[in-house]
């Protein structure tokens, strides 16, 4: 187990290495993206421009400007951004990161309850009218785009329905840090939760509903029929926990990515200054530097979160146990 | 004693003639009876159909020039000749606002956006380039991950470790970031790319269509992959590597067939998922350029409308809906039908 766990995290580190330097190659060799005519403002002269590759190691070759990126992000930490003048690149998505993480966690405890009650409900009340009904509402979240979703709540709750009493608690479009406002930041909050984990919802509950039939087929669930166990019991206590596996690895890699900057979409639609919604930012406006950290920072995280899902499984699973 | 053993027999002509079936007769038969999944291949087929015969709606119906802005135009409301872009209201009349749906097919039936565009035609448009990229870019990822896992897992060894390695590292950077980084690439070169002697255009819809299906090729390339494993493992391979087969008969013969099923299930999941990660390129503007439209784009275009009028963001978002639920069930439908007890099976509860 331990050689597995030490051999997964080395092909972690491997991993990022790999992505920052496609990253690097992705962006530095592209001709027509020339940062220092990005950073020299308008009309410079080829002095200025000449001075600012001097001063910013433009004119190293790649793979020492690579080494100095790597090494103003990680042990310097003082990566400068192209496009915001003097702006430091980590410590803004420090600042960042809550955002995201308030949001991404918020709707990842929706989702996983709500999918385990529909899961658990649709295979209970399999063979009524509610398997198909909760089925169905699965699916449609499955099929309804974020980016709609998102823009639909807003024109409720920002729009038409604002003045009612339905949508007037809800605070104008942004994210509002836990400690300024806690109540502020929770009804701010709750539109964007909801909307993220509309998607989630729908597949987890049809992969748990899955599972859950899968799994009532075994031997082991039959004796506890037979033992004269009620069949909410049945299936919340012995089918549930080995149904479980498939969830809990799907749900580690759809956090991770989630975390690493695919909430980008919600954060957009609803105004929050989170790790996602710099990315935009830092792709919009070419700016390197930030977007070879927020690049950084998500693959960190996705890779990260990989390596302890296979752990978690092989763990879970012991038929499992790995090459 | 005669009497009885003569009645045992049935006349040979009254005996059913056992019939072998091919099957992906069988299968295509289970599938044709699945109702639910039919309606949903027909509502599908509908769209499609419906976004094919854009000019026509475009030319014939609407009577407009479909993607041309129409600042200055005007239209008949009830009679009345009325100007597309209306005066803004409120005390000092400033701003723009286009007409709302009129519900009149002939006449704006969506109401106009921001260029005086018709919606409803502009949406039909839209579904075309959407519809162009999912499909093209799902049956692009579709076979080139089975190219991929053919050779992955048929020669397995190093070869498959290498394989496989590259597809987790594509898997592993951030789906998105990844696409934003080839996006943003590919689109500052606003004059298009030179392949030797093929010139495409950075407005082309080629270039969404191939990065999609990069970025889903691990994806597909999992399942199937294991696919290729257990069917190299089975008796029937061996037998026909003993009788002196060649890999290319050993691929196409034995291997392929058995697991183009696990593709073809894919496929349909496949297109709804390129289909959903268009629109949200296309949104964020790195997805299809003008002048080209998309639903994703239509969308984005209404976010400054959306309070005004509502529908130009509305509307294509409900096509989207439509679309990848139809291409979900019938997903369904067609996994139901090729393989009953597969372990790939999610939620069906028809």
């Amino acid at each position: 187990m331990l050689t597995f766990i030490v051999r997964r995290l080395l092909w972690t580190v491997l991993v990022m290495f790999v992505i920052t330097v496609l990253t690097f190659l992705i962006f530095f060799k592209t001709p027509g993206v020339d940062p220092a005519r990005a950073l020299a403002g308008r009309s410079p002269s080829p002095q200025t421009l000449a001075e600012i590759r001097a001063s910013f190691g433009l004119n190293r070759p790649l793979p020492i400007q690579y080494l100095l990126m790597m090494k103003q992000l990680f042990v310097t930490r003082s990566l400068v951004s192209y496009s915001n003048q003097g702006l430091l690149v980590v410590p803004e998505i420090a600042a960042a990161a809550p955002a995201t993480l308030s949001l991404v966690f918020g709707a990842a405890v929706l989702w996983v309850v709500l999918a385990i009650a529909m899961g658990v409900a649709a295979a209970l009340l399999r063979g009524t009218l509610f398997d198909p009904v909760l089925m169905i509402l699965a699916l449609i979240g499955i099929s309804a785009p974020v980016v709609w979703v998102g823009t639909l709540a807003n024109y409720f709750s920002q729009g038409t329905l604002h003045n009612t009493f339905l949508f007037s608690w809800v605070p104008p479009l942004g994210y509002t840090p836990f400690l300024q406002s806690p109540s502020l930041w929770f009804k701010g909050l709750i539109i964007p939760w909801i909307t993220l984990s509309i998607l989630y919802i729908g597949f987890y509950a049809r992969v748990l509903r899955a599972n859950l039939l899968e799994v009532q087929n075994e031997d082991f669930v039959r004796t506890a029929r037979a033992k004269g166990l009620r069949e909410p019991r049945v299936v919340v206590r012995h089918t549930l926990r080995n149904s479980m596996i498939t969830f809990v690895s799907l749900f580690g890699l759809d956090f991770g990515a989630l975390v690493a900057g695919g909430a980008l979409i919600t954060e957009v639609v609803f105004g929050i200054h989170g790790v996602g919604f710099l990315t935009y930012e830092a792709f919009q406006s070419l700016d390197l530097p930030t977007i070879m950290a927020v690049v950084v920072f998500g693959a960190f995280f996705i890779v990260l979160f990989n390596a302890l899902v296979d752990i978690a499984y092989a763990w879970l699973d012991p038929r499992v146990r790995p090459t | 004693m005669a009497a009885i053993t003569e009645q045992v027999e049935a006349p040979a002509d009254l005996r059913p003639e056992v019939v072998g079936r091919n099957p992906w007769a069988l299968a295509a038969r289970r599938l044709w009876r699945n109702r639910l999944a039919m309606a949903a291949l027909i509502l599908f087929v509908l769209i499609v159909v419906a976004c094919l015969a854009a000019p026509f709606y475009a030319y014939h119906v609407a009577h407009v020039n479909p993607l041309a802005p129409n600042l200055n135009g005007t239209t008949v409301i009830n009679g009345k000749v009325v100007p597309v872009m209306q005066q803004g209201g409120g005390t000092l009349k400033l701003g723009e606002t286009p007409i709302g749906p009129t519900w009149d097919p002939a006449h704006y039936a969506l109401g106009a956006d921001d260029l005086g565009r018709d919606v409803a035609t502009l949406i039909l448009y839209g579904g075309r380039s959407s519809l162009l990229i999912g499909i093209g870019s799902a049956v692009l990822c579709c076979v080139g991950a089975t190219v991929i896992a053919l050779i992955a897992g048929f020669f397995g060894g190093i070869t498959d470790s290498i394989l496989s390695r590259i597809m987790d590292i594509i898997w592993a950077f951030p789906v998105f970031l990844l696409l934003f980084s080839i996006s943003t690439e590919l689109l500052t070169h606003s004059q298009g790319f030179q392949f030797g002697p093929v010139h495409v255009s950075a407005s082309s819809l080629w270039l969404p269509t191939i990065i999609i299906a990069f970025i889903y090729l691990p994806y597909v390339y999992r399942p199937v992959r294991g696919q290729v494993l257990s069917v190299v493992r089975k008796e029937f391979v061996e037998a026909a590597i003993a009788s002196g087969a060649s890999n290319l008969r050993l691929v196409f013969s034995e291997i392929l067939p058995n697991v183009v099923s696990t593709v073809i299930v894919l496929l349909p999941l496949m297109i709804a998922t390129t289909i959903l990660t268009e629109v949200a390129l296309s949104f964020l503007s790195i997805g299809v350029q003008p002048p080209n439209v998309s639903w994703g784009t239509i969308i984005s275009d209404g976010e400054d409308l959306l309070y005004t009028r509502p529908w130009v963001s509305i509307a294509p978002g409900i096509m989207i809906v439509l679309t990848v639920l139809a291409l979900n069930v019938l997903g369904d439908g067609v996994r139901d039908a090729l393989d009953p007890r597969s372990k790939l099976r999610v939620g069906a509860a028809w």
